[in-house]
């Protein structure tokens, strides 16, 4: 049946992460930024809040209810609060999904307790590529065999790098086939250095120089099966449709309310048609993007491809996420150009999800 | 629990119409889109037979509600949405009667509609020359004659969608929205039944138009128009002679005007799902010609190697869905009997817009096959603008979006 009314368990869930948002992302979110900074603490209060945790494996540790629905719901509100602080808070599903979606028994056990029970943030990975046509599905970045192993040669960036990463996940074509191997984060050859971005300041990024980086055999992610990872595009682009909703959802209240309040020729500037219809459109086109999103994670959820409706999805949001921050801007006019306010930063964010991928995964 | 897993109820039912909307209306398009006013006897009499009861399905088992509604709505405008407003159907009269009448009247109007051995018509009729959108301008008035007990209707009517097959064929009814009050403002508006042939009733034009040529547009005069009073939707409002407080002379006895609007939340999804199906049309033509001409789309293409093609169908297909799931979204909240004039208003707007600019993309990426007439593209782009504008306009959509967001009465925004 065709319905649009979360699960009593999910909206209990939304409850308890616009809470969680509301009282602990949005606050930090100026500070955050100008300081490029993640609060250690943060990572700890959302490790107890079982973020993550809740959609791995039992048999691990984890709370064993997978739902790419449920992710794309939480993502959205975690992005209400800030864009980048809820980057860094999804951050340890970052490995943990692959590994539980793709790795071989010896890899889940390796690596998923640790990944569960630590608040700090123990695995990475590594998609996109310093170029103007980094390509998901085909990145440049190779591996190749190599006496019983794999060697890796490319570069990556924007790659999540929280304390405590102890391993990368670097997706590399193997042959034809996308490919993930884990890569110990001291690995020879391989170079982190820091980036710096116009948005998502909080959140730590790195670039990624992989010179003939060696992994054995069995590092690479599902082992033998050699499993298509092309899946993984299709979990972040859904996860990040959803936090660009997040986004866009911010700025539409920001101005919304700004509208109501900020007067000019004797009346609120929201009983004007030019700012209302422009709010109206901001509400309009939110919704629709959400609604997409909202299909492609269902799809995901049945164990169906979901490659056209995640693009569908992430195209749309990619548009709405931009014009939505740029309309609060406009709305709030000097006051959305200037730090002192909100408006500018959500700009900013709304900008990456252009070249944004798998920097999250439901 | 968000689900986008249709009934099966509403996969036979969608079959069902497909079927139709390419055997029988599909290839009679281009006929009645040159033959204006004519009626389109082979599909109304096709549809009186053969399609009235619905489609043949199980009245047991889970339904998608007004979900499904707004399914047939869209496959049936797939096929053409010019001959989909000429159906022989109560349509927006209907929906009238429906909400706004009492049993009696429901019982009285519609079952023409289920026993007529001859296909018949409903409509309403609100717009005026000067009152569109602002239907509280109208200024069709009904003065009530105590001694005969009927009203007399009093004005011209234009923009009537079915108003031909409604005012000229005997068993089908227009639904006429009057002032029995001007000073009582849109509280003196209410919704009068007037029966096809009603003397005083007069069919005076029918408009030519850009698209959806085969639906007929009337305009109607109404000059001494004489109904009986239990014509009047609803309940009947005291007699302004007792006395009786404001607030209960503005409420009349009927619903009045904020029922007849309310009768927009149930029609707007309609109409957004009809702009659907007439946009789907076009993108589905425009991606199976690709196909023929070698062009596959992709949704994994290299950056680099997206073309303009690609990224325009891409584009196209997520505005079309944003407005498809938009659309029954509002829908569902019908069927749940939640309050739904903001999604509703929603779905129209997206949907009016979406679809205007889709069939538009769809002429513009064809070139002149788009543009020619041996195809139907440019009949889609032509039959898709009216979504934007009637049921409400883009603006009037974004007005009542705008005011609910901002929770802002009509005076506070206007």
């Amino acid at each position: 049946m065709i319905e649009f009314e979360p699960t009593e368990e999910q909206t209990l869930i939304v409850d308890t992460v616009r809470e969680f948002a509301a009282s602990e992302l949005r606050p930090l979110a100026r500070e955050s930024d100008e300081s490029a900074k993640t609060p250690s603490e943060l990572l700890a209060r959302a490790h107890e809040l079982g973020l993550v945790a809740n959609s791995l494996p039992e048999e691990f540790g984890g709370g064993g209810s997978r739902s790419a629905l449920t992710g794309a719901l939480v993502a959205e509100e975690l992005a209400f609060g800030d864009l980048a602080l809820a980057l860094a808070v999804l951050a340890p599903s970052l490995l943990a999904l692959p590994v539980a979606d793709f790795g071989t028994a010896a890899q889940k056990a390796a690596l998923l307790p640790e990944l569960i029970a630590n608040a700090s943030c123990a695995g990475t990975l590594a998609l996109v590529e310093p170029r103007f046509d980094s390509d998901a599905y085909r990145p440049r970045t190779r591996a190749r065999r190599d006496a019983g192993g794999w060697v890796l040669d490319g570069a990556k960036c924007l790659v999540p790098w929280l304390f405590g990463v102890r391993h990368v996940l670097v997706l590399a074509s193997a042959g034809e086939s996308l490919a993930g191997f884990i890569v110990p984060s001291d690995a020879a050859g391989l170079k982190v250095t820091p980036e710096a971005y116009m948005g998502v300041r909080a959140l730590p990024l790195v670039e990624l120089g992989l010179d003939g980086v060696r992994v054995p055999g069995d590092a690479r992610l599902g082992g033998e099966t050699s499993p298509d990872l092309r899946a993984l595009v299709a979990r972040g682009r859904v996860g990040l449709a959803a936090l660009g909703v997040g986004v866009a959802r911010a700025a539409f209240e920001l101005a919304r309310d700004y509208a109501k309040q900020r007067q000019a020729f004797g009346a609120p500037i929201a009983t004007k048609q030019a700012i209302a219809f422009k709010l109206a459109d901001m509400a309009i086109e939110i919704d629709g993007a959400r609604l997409l999103a909202w299909e492609a994670a269902w799809k995901l959820d049945r164990g169906e491809d979901a490659t056209r409706e995640a693009a569908l999805a992430i195209h749309q949001v990619r548009r709405v996420a931009l014009e939505v921050a740029d309309g609060a801007v406009q709305v709030f006019g000097g006051h959305g150009y200037v730090r002192e306010y909100l408006p500018e930063l959500l700009l900013r964010n709304a900008r990456g999800f252009a070249c944004f991928e798998a920097l999250t995964l439901v | 629990m968000i689900s986008f897993d249709p009934t099966d109820n509403s996969v036979q039912a969608r079959a069902w119409y497909r079927r139709m909307a390419l055997e029988q209306m599909r290839p009679i398009s281009r006929k009645y889109d040159e033959q204006e006013h004519a009626l389109p006897v082979e599909w109304v009499d096709y549809y009186w037979n053969h399609a009235r009861a619905g489609a043949p399905g199980s009245a047991t088992g889970p339904s998608d509600g007004f979900v499904q509604v707004c399914i047939q709505a869209e496959e049936l405008c797939f096929g053409d949405a010019a001959l989909y407003l000429r159906m022989p159907t109560a349509a927006l009269g209907g929906s009238a009667v429906a909400a706004t009448g009492t049993p009696e009247q429901r019982e009285r109007f519609l079952r023409p509609f289920r026993e007529s051995t001859h296909p018949i018509w409903g409509a309403m009729a609100i717009t005026e020359a000067n009152a569109g959108s602002d239907s509280a301008a109208i200024q069709t008035t009904a003065r009530f004659d105590a001694a005969t007990d009927e009203w007399l209707l009093n004005g011209t009517k234009i923009f009537c969608t079915a108003g031909e097959g409604a005012s000229q064929v005997e068993g089908g009814f227009v639904v006429v929205w009057a002032t029995i009050d001007k000073s009582l403002g849109r509280g003196g508006i209410k919704s009068f039944v007037v029966p096809a042939k009603t003397p005083g009733m007069r069919l005076v034009g029918l408009e030519k138009k850009l698209g959806i040529r085969a639906s007929d547009t009337a305009t109607l005069v109404f000059e001494d128009c004489r109904v009986p009073s239990g014509n009047l939707l609803g309940r009947p409002p005291k007699p302004k002679s007792e006395s009786e407080t404001p607030s209960e002379g503005t409420r009349g006895g009927d619903k009045g005007f904020k029922g007849a609007m309310a009768t927009f939340d149930a029609s707007r999804p309609i109409v957004a799902a009809m702009a659907v199906g007439v946009g789907r049309a076009s993108l589905d033509f425009l991606i199976e010609e690709l196909g023929r001409q070698g062009v596959a789309l992709r949704f994994d293409a290299p950056p680099r190697e997206v073309t303009a093609l690609e990224r325009d169908v891409i584009d196209m297909q997520a505005e079309l869905q944003a407005a498809r799931l938009l659309t029954w979204r509002a829908a569902s909240m019908m069927t749940r009997g939640k309050p739904n004039n903001l999604e509703a208003s929603m779905a129209k707007a997206k949907a009016g817009l979406a679809v205007t600019k889709i069939t538009q993309k769809a002429v513009e990426l064809l070139g002149p096959v788009g543009y020619s007439k041996k195809l139907l593209v440019e009949k889609w782009m032509r039959d898709a603008k009216i979504n934007d504008i009637y049921e409400g306009t883009q603006q009037i959509n974004q007005l009542i979006v705008a005011r609910r967001i901002l929770e802002y009465s009509s005076s506070q925004l206007r």
